[in-house]
């Protein structure tokens, strides 16, 4: 018994460019080897080296896939037509394919991860091809990048333009301190390499901006957040998104730490999350705040961890789920994270689909800290230097002081009323609205919060001290210590 | 061996390679005498994760040779692209390929369309044959 045979477009040339042919054969097993016995060109295209349908190779019996039918035992009846139909696949070079293979050191080095069934040697191998980008080299890069470089990633890319300084020490254990002073990614590279030289280190020393971060992306497999701000935060967030990689996403504050992997392709993002910023000022950095420098060790490290197990396909990542850890506690507890369809930037018709001005979106003013920083008005302000000569002539100047208790007792200017700046609102009754206020912080930011906020209750002659307490320190006091 | 597509089709592969981006997209070429006159999006099916794969399901395979066939066309071969990767076909693309049809990729860089290369199975299934490209209604 005959049965008609539809050939696609790419068979055709080995059927003498017939598009149907009619083949004896009681089932498709017989049909196929009968059709490749009389159009031997066939075979290779059909079958694979050990005899087997290809997977791309589809066989239809009428309109029926045969593999839920009797595969090749499936009988073929009068007036059946089977098509040959193609399946058409391909792809970038994928991780399964062309893994690096690990050297004899390698194998030696990797051996507790090589006996363990969840890494074995092809997940050794994939995380040799992988490529992870750390933005920062501080709090949480440090520790991050150090476990990624131990384990065996293969190259670790870092984005920081920082200098080392002794304040970071406490908790930014990638820098030691002979590093005091050098820039962080040359502190972190040399470090890295001591630490696993078979990893490839590769440094970007910028400032993550919408201009650069796709570009610096794209080579990446997973992206790790170890950033300290909002707009920062905001534009990785979205750079992950718009580049498809993952992000490793996570935070810290005092004694309070966050975890996520945010951006994949089935999971929420941080704007999921939170839609929008908090207005600036409301929640302090860590420069303001303080961290207790042991919780970016574990954070940092959570952040490696989930990293890893994404480039091995391992166990269950914290996608969809947000891990917040109490260091005071210990305490860990987990929020559920749903995908927002109306997501700006992930959902069904995001809004945000090029990087925007983070600064902006963040309110925060670009270059707020160097306007700072600039020579003010004298009305507005007054330098250390300014301030001491007031106080020799004798002016009656009254020094508020808006830091935190703690952070006055390190140092302080003399004859200063300390009075935090979260307490301001319900103190300022105590200063005379018409006094000579001079408003003082760790570096100036603060305080001319404060001296907007006096101004706003109607005290008419506030100045902001630039510097603050530090540029003291610098300009008039070089006894005290600083922080 | 060579293939030539008319600007349109130039324009269009690389604009569907800009639009999935950072995914890969995938279509047919229909046209005849070696000229690709029209690219034909299909869905990308695959379940593996279309940053690195495409797939096109035999339905849609069935629905580009039946575009083909009433248009008066013939289905000259497929384009999909690859997302920070060089045009350069795959060990995978390899494995997957069939004979005749020419395989059109766009590399697609940070989101910017990049180099267009196109290739052909040998017949031995070996490897690809680079076939030059030109462009031009």
């Amino acid at each position: 018994m005959a049965t008609k045979i539809l050939i696609p477009t790419p068979l055709r040339p080995f059927t003498d460019k017939l598009d149907a042919v009619e083949i004896d054969g009681s089932n498709i097993g017989e049909l196929l080897s009968n059709l490749t016995t009389k159009y031997g060109g066939l075979k290779q295209h059909l079958y694979s080296a050990d005899g087997k349908l290809r997977s791309f190779v589809n066989i239809y019996v009428n309109d029926d896939d045969i593999r839920y039918l009797q595969k090749d035992k499936t009988p073929l009846k009068a007036g059946d037509t089977v098509s040959i139909i193609p399946s058409v696949a391909g792809g970038a070079p994928a991780i399964t394919e062309a893994l690096p293979e690990l050297s004899g050191d390698e194998i030696k080095r990797y051996s507790r991860h090589l006996i363990m069934p969840e890494v074995g040697v092809e997940g050794q191998r994939k995380l040799k091809a992988a490529k992870v980008l750390c933005i920062g080299a501080g709090g949480l890069g440090s520790p991050a990048a150090m476990y990624l470089a131990a384990a065996g990633v293969g190259t670790l890319g870092i984005v920081d333009f920082d200098v080392v300084d002794f304040s970071n020490l406490q908790r930014q254990i990638i820098h030691g301190t002979p590093d005091v002073g050098r820039a962080k990614l040359a502190s972190a590279k040399d470090r890295l390499n001591a630490l696993n030289p078979n990893v490839h280190i590769e440094t970007y020393e910028a400032a993550l901006s919408s201009e650069n971060a796709l570009r610096l992306f794209a080579p990446y497999d997973v992206i790790l957040d170890g950033t300290d701000n909002f707009p920062t935060r905001y534009l990785v967030n979205d750079a992950c998104v718009l580049t498809g990689k993952p992000n490793a996403y996570g935070s810290i504050f005092r004694f309070e730490g966050q975890a996520s992997v945010f951006a994949t392709k089935e999971g929420p993002c941080y704007r999921c999350l939170y839609p929008e910023p908090p207005p600036p000022g409301l929640v302090p950095s860590c420069a303001e705040g303080g961290v207790f420098g042991v919780l970016p060790g574990i954070i940092g490290v959570i952040q490696a961890t989930e990293t890893i197990k994404l480039i091995l396909g391992a166990g269950e990542p914290l996608i969809g789920r947000f891990l917040i850890y109490d260091a005071l506690r210990m305490r860990f507890r987990e929020l559920k994270l749903r995908k927002d369809a109306d997501c700006p930037v992930c959902g069904t018709h995001p809004t945000v689909t090029k990087l925007i001005d983070y600064e902006q979106f963040c309110g925060v003013a670009p270059h707020q800290v160097a306007a700072a920083a600039a020579a003010p008005t004298s009305t507005d302000a007054l330098t250390s230097k300014e301030l001491k000569a007031e106080l020799d002539r004798g002016d009656a100047v009254v020094i508020v002081d808006v830091r935190e208790p703690q952070e006055y007792q390190i140092n302080r200017l003399p004859g200063s009323i300390l009075i935090p700046l979260g307490d301001l609102p319900k103190r300022y009754v105590e200063l005379d609205p018409n006094a000579n206020i001079v408003t003082q912080c760790k570096s100036g930011m603060r305080s001319a919060k404060a001296q907007d906020f006096l101004r706003s209750k109607g005290f008419t002659r506030v100045r902001n001290l630039t510097g603050g307490v530090l540029g003291w320190i610098d300009q008039v006091d070089p006894s005290q210590p600083k922080y | 061996m060579a293939i030539r597509l008319t600007t349109a089709v130039d324009g269009a592969i690389r604009a569907h390679g800009r639009e999935t981006f950072p995914h890969e997209c995938c279509g047919a070429m229909l046209g005849k005498d070696g000229v690709v006159t029209e690219a034909f999006k299909l869905p990308n099916t695959t379940e593996e994760g279309p940053r690195r794969r495409f797939l096109v399901r035999p339905d849609d395979y069935r629905v580009a040779e039946k575009r083909a066939r009433e248009a008066g066309l013939e289905l000259l071969g497929f384009y999909h692209s690859h997302p920070d990767h060089p045009a350069r076909p795959s060990q995978y693309d390899l494995d997957h390929a069939w004979p005749f049809f020419s395989y059109v990729i766009v590399s697609v860089m940070a989101g910017e369309d990049k180099l267009l290369t196109s290739w052909r199975l040998k017949d031995d299934r070996s490897a690809f044959d680079e076939e030059t490209v030109t462009n031009g209604d």
